[in-house]
């Protein structure tokens, strides 16, 4: 068996819209490790939900490759998908719409561990739904109550508890603190990685907040447009930052010192549009150290040390 | 990592003290507060009893059926509490009798009208693309067609009867729900449980009936009272006009249409037939309007 639990080799994501091809996720690649866990991060609209979702199907790909545990999960038919859908799962943004209004936390955990008949036994599934809530850190009393009876955290929770429902080996957080207050962004954060010791798992952890990645992902890949421009385990990103985008996304991070003496980087210029981008380097439009060279060709993902990533023709 | 073979763990049980408040209850109960919803449910309560205990309280045959013109046209007393037609019959036992009719119309009518409409708009809706063009312009063609035509198009086709008139205004009510159905339906596909679900791997027959459709309830429910209201209008206007139920049967349109001749000297002959669709009307409005406030779940105490 391969080292790593899930490989992305190109992966593309292009939407019809009526003005031309959007490039949503633009020849995505990256692999993750078995008990690891890889941070996305950028700015709005840049295409790393579409990514994640991508990767489990949840939107077809437009082309490339998406092999989980060797195989290649963009073949596999809708049968082979919902036994494959056991082991990658995904927790979402915003609890307050990921939730059914109309079940209770018992509803929506009974039917996920019933769905791929992982347990049929009518004690054996209430059993586990006990367990799941107690994994997760749900009292016991909360078991039949409805999503709009509970605060944001405990509905994260539900969540987490019905991603965890089938023991899955690879998560998708979405943004899954994003819209959550801080005390219980740590609460969740803490969760999520007591489960990742746990039960070995891998995840991919979208966000656009760095400081949550800089704590969480053993790698980190900065995505701009569609495009990943620079890919690095944390330490070195933070360390040796070379991408002009990175730099600025950094430069950004508030640090509570009244006097900050660091140089802000602000971005100035038009984002370019993602629909039928032009055959340039896609930050050129607002990157401060652009030349001639931009503006030829999307500059390649090239290894510059060990681990280390960058789209970038200056570096 | 432990070996052992463990005995087999006592599996933990869900405690008795919380038990799950179901949501019929909640509606209920929410219902219960305003007061303009009880009043309707209560006449539609009252009518539907009428209509199934018509037997017991008048005799068909002797006082709808039967032709006694020694008792024509007698005014409102205590004996006939709505007064007499025209042939001697007791307008309170039809109207009572009538109940059935314009009762089972706007059931079943609606009933059609809603299997149709919501099996259609929920394709439609979930699905999208050229399905959903195709349904919703074939939509939009029924929709411009009228009751009242639909009613001459299909009676004169198959004749007049009970059944060809369910089928009329069953056929006219589809358009409604088609587009309700889609509309609630186009809100809550893209919603991220609908997405987490299908990363549980459930099939989308069962992601469209135990979750998509279950969340579009309330506008569904709310439109089935208001078009229940609208067909028993639909089924006393083509009965007026002849075209609904045939002619003895104490129709409630049909009994206006009998009472239109005598209107200047025997005015309650059209009068109580006309406040009994009024009344039936207006309680499966006030039903529907109560329904809408007390099916959102997100409801505050």
């Amino acid at each position: 068996m391969a080292d790593n639990i899930l490989e992305v080799r190109h992966l593309k994501k292009y939407f019809n819209t009526p003005r031309g091809m959007l490039h949503a996720v633009d020849d995505v690649s990256f692999t993750i490790g078995y008990g690891k866990t890889l941070g996305v991060v950028g700015e709005s609209g840049c295409g790393k939900s579409t990514t994640g979702r991508s990767i489990l199907r949840l939107v077809e790909p437009t082309s490339g490759e998406v092999i989980f545990e060797g195989k290649d999960i963009t073949k596999l038919s809708k049968r082979e998908m919902k036994a494959m859908r056991k082991d990658m799962q995904i927790i979402f943004q915003d609890p307050f719409s990921s939730l059914d209004p109309r079940n209770t936390i018992n509803q929506t955990l009974t039917e996920t561990i019933t769905a791929n008949k992982i347990l049929t036994n009518k004690a054996e599934v209430e059993d586990r739904v006990l367990e799941l809530m107690e994994t997760v850190g749900l009292a016991e009393r909360l078991i039949n109550t409805y999503p709009h009876e509970l605060d944001g955290g405990r509905r994260q929770r539900i969540g987490i508890a019905r991603a965890l429902a089938m023991n899955p080996k690879f998560i998708v957080c979405d943004e899954p603190v994003s819209a959550l207050d801080v005390s219980i962004q740590a609460q969740i954060l803490n969760l999520l990685d007591e489960l990742q010791d746990k039960l070995n798992l891998s995840y991919i952890f979208i966000t656009h907040d760095l400081a949550v990645v800089n704590h969480f992902a053993d790698e980190i890949a900065v995505m701009y447009l569609g495009q990943v421009v620079e890919k690095a385990p944390t330490e070195e990103l933070f360390n040796h930052t070379l991408h002009p985008y990175t730099q600025a996304l950094l430069s950004a991070i508030p640090i509570p010192e009244i006097l900050d003496e660091r140089p802000q980087i602000l971005l100035q210029g038009e984002i370019t549009s993602p629909i039928n981008p032009p055959n340039e380097c896609r930050f050129a439009k607002r990157c401060p150290h652009v030349c001639e060279e931009c503006r030829k060709g999307a500059p390649p993902l090239r290894e510059v040390s060990p681990g280390h990533f960058v789209a970038c023709c200056k570096v | 990592m432990n070996n052992n073979t463990t005995e087999p763990r006592q599996l933990r049980k869900v405690s008795q003290k919380y038990t799950r408040q179901s949501q019929i209850a909640m509606v209920m109960h929410n219902l219960a507060k305003n007061k303009g919803a009880m009043a309707g449910l209560a006449i539609i309560v009252l009518l539907a009893l009428v209509a199934i205990f018509a037997d017991f309280l008048f005799d068909y045959e002797a006082e709808v059926a039967a032709v006694r013109l020694d008792r024509s046209l007698i005014a409102p007393c205590l004996q006939y509490p709505c007064g007499t037609d025209d042939l001697g019959r007791n307008i309170l036992a039809c109207i009572v009798h009538g109940a059935r009719y314009s009762l089972s119309v706007g059931l079943i009518a609606t009933l059609m009208g809603l299997i149709a409409g919501v099996f259609f708009g929920a394709i439609a809706g979930y699905y999208g693309g050229v399905l959903e063009d195709v349904i919703m312009r074939c939509n939009d063609i029924l929709s411009s067609i009228p009751a009242i035509l639909m009613g001459i198009v299909i009676v004169s086709a198959m004749g007049v009867s009970l059944p060809n008139l369910m089928l009329a205004i069953g056929i006219t009510s589809v358009p409604q729900f088609v587009r309700i159905t889609r509309a609630s339906v186009l809100t809550v596909r893209n919603q991220e449980y609908i997405e987490a679900l299908k990363a549980t791997g459930l099939s989308e027959a069962r992601i469209i009936g135990l979750h998509v459709l279950p969340n579009c309830l309330s506008p569904i429910i709310v439109q089935i009272t208001l078009r229940i209201g609208s067909a028993v209008i639909a089924a006393s206007s083509l009965s007026f006009l002849g075209l609904g139920v045939p002619a003895p049967a104490p129709e409630w349109g049909a009994m206006l249409s009998m009472g239109r001749q005598f209107i200047r000297t025997a005015s309650y002959m059209t009068i109580f037939p006309g406040m009994a669709i009024l009344i039936t009307v207006l309680a499966f409005n006030l039903l529907g309007d109560g329904l809408r406030d007390a099916l959102d779940p997100k409801l505050k105490k």
